[in-house]
């Protein structure tokens, strides 16, 4: 009897050591390391040119999660130059950004995609005398990452992207794939297209894209689910990202900075001179080509998704910030503009590439530093 | 120390209790104590009910909210898409792609369980018998989350082996048909939802196999019978209620498990005959992966979706309490 107690004592103590140990383990995890990674270089160039003004307090925002490791770095940056100023950006998607805004809960928001119609409305109570407004600050190509042993330089156009995310092109050695590809070898592999199963500006820019340059192979409505049938799906850029690196055949659309480690970025035969690589100065080309459909001092971007242009990647992302133009909170104004001066100021766009986003062409940018002095 | 005096309500010795006197024998709240105790019982119980009607009641009117404005029918669409202009969402996928995993892993979970259970009380020797119910605890201590990790990084790598295998005997079943997709399928999902029901099910039924009456056992083990013998005789029927109620824990578990689900499924909306083949979704996986992004419209679709969940939780126990009550004469209770 007694040999048992001691027993269960020692088992007892072995899986308390267990369970702490796990516990220890998931509290080093959730310590956040930020994701500022190439940033660090500049430092002391960019803090110069910060202006802090008599900016202080606490800067709360909420949005995109695509543009959160731009903010990251941005952040970092600017709190080092801006002692008294605290910003918290919470990812938690651009709806959910577009919601706490609306609400009067952040300062600005961050979102892919433009104010809709009727939440300018609901954005005039909380702006008082004035409305939400978006400020073009990030952009980002999708690349449409693939995983093919033994093929590099993939290149592909909006017909046959559209064929192989509809299911209609299944195998990598297909007559439309060898057109556009008359050099590489080809291997007989099933292709596995996967998607995001969240919602997502990702999807909802990849399709915009299928959708403006593949109308007659796209029939979908577009939005942030994705709607059509077959092909496999993952959560997150991340997610889908994992699955292409495990996954010998697969392609899916991702964020610039995940296709890497395995995963190559194809590159787009749009009709233009040559085939376009995703990088973030092609997607600034194709930025530069959009047109502002804001009115007043909505700076809201359409971008030219057919674009034939030479170096222009049409898959492009853009994600605002959006604030209002008049009635922002007294209190958290000085730090707002100080913040978005900053981030829309040479040093803030610089840093962009170093993260693999594309920095907003300079006739654009320019009217949203005009705008950010102006907010009040 | 005379006792009548001291407490005037104690019943005479010898006389026959009266009626008032019996009365509140039954209802059992005669001193303060017993009064307050019965008080914060029935409290508790009614506080119960109240929580219950209210998550009800939200869900409710929140479901109330979005399926008004669904444009197609919320209990047979194939399709999730609140956001659109003519907003389109339904279960039917949901529904199937919930109670399949489930299936799945209780046929693969409670005969291990059962197992595992009866080695540990009538086959084990005390010692191993204890390390290995340890061990089963430390698995239920798991986070799901881990469980939806270890399931994407090595169970599903895994399974190719498994699928092709049974690929090459069972697919002309064609329930068991693969096309050579990752095996990010239901049936994976089933696989690794067993793997997470199965300490909740070897516990209780180990409990329950451990109470089973001695007396019984001995009686078996004089007439003649084999160990199985005695477990089949004595030991299953006793605790045949028990192992139900277990497998019920498990099956809430199988339900309503989000992190791991949501790791390791590809979620479509689409059924796909085979359950080797990527695709379909469940309630909770479907809610983790869409609300963060989710439009205010459709938050309230994922709530019905939600509610639907709810009602089919409720259905399950109700059906486990109805099993459970036909078969009382066996239960520990009455023993």
């Amino acid at each position: 009897m007694k040999l048992q107690r001691k027993n269960r004592l020692r088992a007892l103590s072995l899986g308390a050591v267990a369970v702490s140990g796990a516990l220890a383990l998931t509290a080093c995890g959730s310590d956040d390391t930020g994701g500022g990674s190439g940033s660090d270089g500049g430092t002391t160039a960019a803090n110069s040119s910060i202006k802090c003004d008599d900016a202080k307090g606490q800067l709360l925002a909420n949005g995109s999660s695509a543009q959160k490791n731009a903010i990251d770095a941005w952040v970092k940056q600017f709190v080092t130059a801006c002692k008294d100023v605290q910003i918290n950006y919470k990812s938690e998607g651009s709806g959910a950004g577009v919601t706490a805004f609306t609400q009067g809960q952040v300062a600005f928001a961050g979102s892919d995609s433009a104010l809709k119609p009727e939440e300018v409305t609901a954005s005039k109570k909380v702006c008082s005398g004035g409305q939400g407004i978006n400020l073009p600050m990030v952009g980002g190509p999708i690349a449409v990452g693939y995983n093919v042993p033994g093929v590099e330089g993939l290149v592909l156009d909006s017909e046959t992207l559209a064929k192989i995310f509809d299911s209609k092109i299944t195998k990598w050695n297909d007559a439309a794939i060898k057109k556009l590809n008359p050099d590489a070898k080809l291997p007989d592999l099933k292709i596995q297209a996967f998607h995001r199963s969240d919602e997502s500006g990702t999807t909802d820019n990849f399709t915009k894209y299928l959708i403006a340059a593949a109308p007659d192979e796209w029939k979908y409505e577009g939005g942030k689910a994705w709607q059509a049938k077959g092909g496999q799906s993952a959560s997150g850029s991340s997610g889908v990202a994992q699955q292409v690196k495990q996954t010998s055949g697969a392609i899916s659309y991702m964020e610039l900075s995940y296709a890497k480690d395995g995963i190559t970025a194809a590159k787009l035969d749009t009709g233009a001179s040559d085939p376009v690589e995703a990088t973030v100065e092609n997607a600034t080309t194709a930025i530069a080509d959009a047109k502002i459909v804001g009115t007043g001092k909505d700076l809201a971007l359409e971008l030219n998704r057919a674009t034939k242009a030479d170096g222009a990647y049409p898959i492009t992302l853009v994600t605002y910030e959006i604030v209002c133009d008049k009635g922002n909170k007294a209190d958290t104004l000085a730090a707002t503009k100080a913040f978005l001066t900053y981030i829309a100021g040479e040093d803030g766009q610089k840093i962009l590439a170093e993260n693999d986003y594309a920095p907003i062409p300079e006739e654009i940018i320019a009217k949203v530093r005009t705008t950010v002095a102006g907010l009040s | 120390m005379d006792i009548s005096t001291k407490n005037a309500e104690a019943p005479p010795p010898l006389s026959p209790p009266t009626e008032a006197e019996q009365k509140r024998a039954a209802r059992g709240a005669t001193r303060p104590g017993d009064r307050i105790f019965l008080g914060l019982s029935r409290g508790s119980g009614i506080f119960l009910l109240v929580i219950m009607a209210a998550i009800a009641v939200f869900l409710s009117y929140r479901s109330v909210l979005a399926i008004s404005k669904d444009e197609t029918s919320f209990l047979t669409t194939f399709e999730w898409n609140p956001t659109a202009a003519e907003p389109s969402f339904g279960i039917a996928v949901l529904v199937y792609g919930t109670v399949i995993s489930s299936i799945i892993a209780m046929v693969i979970a409670v005969p291990i369980a059962v197992g595992i259970a009866l080695f540990i009380t009538h086959y084990a020797p005390r010692r191993l018998g204890g390390t290995i119910a340890y061990v089963i605890d430390l698995l239920a201590a798991v986070p799901s989350i881990v469980y939806g990790l270890w399931g994407a990084l090595v169970l599903v790598p895994h399974m190719s082996g498994l699928y092709g295998w049974l690929d090459d005997y069972f697919g002309w079943t064609g329930i068991l048909d693969w096309q050579g997709g990752a095996p990010r399928s239901l049936f994976t999902v089933g696989i690794l939802l067993a793997i997470m029901i199965l300490p909740i099910i070897t516990n209780v039924s180990r409990e329950v196999f451990r109470q089973a009456p001695l007396m019984h056992q001995e009686a078996a083990l004089a007439l003649g019978a084999t160990r199985w013998e005695v477990i089949r005789m004595s030991v299953l029927p006793f605790g045949r209620s028990g192992v139900i109620s277990a497998s019920m824990l498990g099956l809430g578990r199988a339900l309503g498990e989000t992190m791991a689900v949501a790791t390791v499924l590809s979620p479509s909306f689409e059924i796909n005959a085979s359950l080797l083949d990527p695709g379909g979704g469940t309630f909770a996986q479907n809610i983790a992966s869409k609300f963060s992004e989710a439009s205010e419209m459709g938050r309230d679709a994922l709530i019905a979706s939600g509610l639907v969940l709810f009602v089919i939780t409720l259905l399950v126990n109700g059906a486990a309490r109805l099993i459970i009550a036909r078969r009382a004469e066996y239960s520990g209770a009455n023993a």
